[in-house]
């Protein structure tokens, strides 16, 4: 399944406006920060992805490839009612997070989804001190009513360990 | 008890091993007592000492041999806290060569992985074969008479070798042969091994989990097969796996079936068991899906050809956590983890994890395999993170106090026969260390 973004040109979505889509990108990473997991998970289509690879496998096969995070909607949702849980031991108490996003692309896919890619920045704030991660985030969106719902959202860190943010990804990108 | 059990484990621990009285531990016989003092994980002595005495005699693993399968392959990695090219010359041999130049002392590679025949520094342009050897510099002429290139090639361990796929090397140029060091680990490394039934054996996946925790490196060695904090930690990855559909009591002996831990030899260790997760290699529990059965049995199947079925039901079914001393743990738990991790301070590990799997898996079972590694391990995982979480509490409640207290872990140490979630297994892995650390340096 393609889902890059293409480097060498510029490119536009015919059918949806950056401001609709990042009014749905604002309101997911709202959701995040508020720790609204359970309305988050809401956002993902049936058949959703959510991907984190490798720090030292940012381009790897997504099929055969050990990612950081892989999960269908099963795994987000096992995700949710863990990082909910008062025994999410790493997360309790829960990190304060801050995702800045920007520089938001959109393009049309043949089969009617919507591409998007964007860069993004989280801010995990706890007792032991703050970490940032740098991601460049891709999603799949569909329209459904007046909204979106994510297909598949895959988000490659630019670190190159994450030794360096904190040890370990225990939220969510 | 099954040819899995060592000779170790006829003689109860009391009797077998010595008492002793230490710097560094209380190993005391009736009533039995076993601690650990406290300025192990904080006294930057120790961690120095624990460098030379410990990392620096001891057989290290590097990496397994699936990674680098041609010539010319290679990756750079740390082991012993020093930076290491692992590769493959053009006579399909194995060699670990120290990644900095014998001029000047810069990397002679700054790629994380690839193939190529040659290094070759930047600073001063002198080349290096993947056997080490250095080939060509610029100006070679300007040297001095008795320059000779033979004399300037790449540092190398004092000994590289192998056992079933599992590369190791040693700075210890008296250090006993790998397979003698290896001693009773070998039947888990075979165990391991001969879950691949095809030709290409057991392969490292592409994708490395390298992360880090704010705690001594000797807390990871003994978390990485503590039974005994499984519940209490895991337990939302315990309730995940029984909401979808898993027979998890949460409670440690009935999840924990046929438990037994034991002493390797040479401060190695495992812990033996029937848990109550799935494995792709093969027992399908609900949690895996229903869509998933018929891979997993087909796995099972493939095992049972190979191996026949005594060993195939050994392979699917005897969970094990192993720790290879002194910083290789290969835990043959929901997936196989390969482990490893060194300290660059006290307070302070890097930690590097990989996924071993049958070479020839197809997408379906590495698939089930993934979701079961990721469903618990990893520094995403939805059980790894609290193991950092608790192995960092540890650390700061000792950073507060430096110097002070000791650790109880005496558990299980009257038992003829203790079991996962008893502590044999780290009171094995301190003897060793504490023996390597009174030794003469």
């Amino acid at each position: 399944m393609s889902f890059r973004y293409p480097e060498d040109q510029q490119v536009s979505s015919e059918k949806f406006t950056r401001s609709e889509v990042e009014d749905f990108l604002y309101y997911e990473a709202q959701l995040l920060d508020a720790w609204k997991l359970e309305e988050w998970h809401d956002l993902f289509a049936e058949d959703g992805h959510y991907i984190v690879p490798s720090t030292d496998n940012p381009d790897g096969d997504l099929k055969m490839d050990l990612a950081l995070i892989d999960d269908d909607m099963e795994g987000i949702r096992g995700r949710v009612q863990r990082l909910m849980s008062t025994y999410a031991h790493i997360e309790n108490p829960r990190s304060r997070t801050r995702r800045m996003i920007s520089n938001v692309r959109l393009w049309d896919h043949e089969d009617g989804e919507l591409g998007v890619r964007c860069s993004v920045v989280v801010h995990r704030s706890r007792v032991p001190g703050t970490t940032s991660y740098v991601a460049d985030v891709h999603y799949r969106l569909r329209k459904q009513d007046d909204s979106f719902k994510i297909a598949f959202k895959h988000a490659m860190l630019d670190h190159h360990t994450l030794r360096d943010v904190g040890g370990v990804l225990s939220i969510v990108l | 008890m099954a040819g899995f059990a060592p000779e170790s484990s006829r003689i109860p621990e009391v009797q077998r091993v010595d008492a002793r009285e230490t710097d560094y531990l209380r190993d005391e016989r009736s009533p039995n007592k076993f601690l650990v003092h406290r300025k192990v994980f904080t006294d930057q002595q120790v961690f120095e000492t624990e460098r030379r005495k410990v990392f620096d005699k001891c057989w290290i693993y590097v990496g397994h041999e699936s990674e680098i399968p041609k010539p010319g392959d290679f990756v750079a990695r740390e082991i012993a806290g020093r930076p290491v090219l692992f590769t493959r010359n053009k006579d399909q041999e194995v060699r670990v060569l120290l990644n900095s130049c014998s001029h000047r002392g810069a990397e002679v590679c700054r790629e994380r992985r690839g193939n190529q025949k040659r290094f070759r520094c930047f600073y001063h342009s002198w080349a290096f074969s993947n056997d080490g050897d250095l080939i060509n510099m610029p100006d070679e002429g300007g040297f001095p008479e008795g320059f000779r290139k033979e004399d300037h090639g790449l540092a190398k361990p004092e000994q590289v070798d192998s056992y079933r796929g599992f590369v190791f090397a040693t700075f210890n140029p008296e250090q006993e042969p790998l397979e003698e060091y290896l001693s009773d680990a070998k039947y888990y490394l075979d165990l391991t091994a001969d879950q691949a039934s095809g030709e290409q054996g057991m392969v490292v996946t592409r994708g490395t989990h390298e992360y880090s925790m704010r705690s001594n490196w000797k807390l990871l060695a003994e978390n990485s097969s503590d039974g005994y904090h499984a519940i209490p930690v895991h337990k939302t990855y315990l309730d995940v796996q029984r909401s979808r559909g898993d027979d998890i009591a949460g409670h440690t002996e009935k999840d924990w079936k046929e438990s037994h831990a034991f002493d390797l030899g040479n401060g190695h260790t495992v812990t033996v068991k029937r848990a109550p997760w799935g494995r792709p290699v093969a027992r399908w529990t609900p949690s895996m899906g229903e869509d998933t059965k018929k891979t997993v049995e087909r796995s099972h199947q493939r095992l049972i050809e190979a191996h026949g079925e005594e060993r195939a039901e050994m392979i699917s079914n005897l969970d094990f956590n192993m720790l290879i001393f002194p910083n290789l743990v290969l835990n043959n738990i929901m997936a196989v983890i390969i482990r490893t991790f060194y300290p660059n301070q006290p307070g302070h590990m890097n930690v590097t994890a990989f996924s071993l799997a049958p070479g020839d898996e197809d997408e379906p079972a590495r698939r089930v395999r993934n979701e079961s590694f990721l469903s618990f391990l990893g520094p995403a995982g939805l059980a790894t993170p609290d193991d950092n979480e608790a192995l960092e509490s540890c650390q700061r409640g000792y950073e507060a106090r430096p110097g002070e207290c000791w650790s109880d872990v005496s558990r299980g140490m009257d038992k003829a026969d203790p079991a996962n979630w008893d502590e044999l297994q780290m009171r094995t892995f301190w003897r060793r260390w504490d023996t390597l650390m009174g030794e003469e340096a």
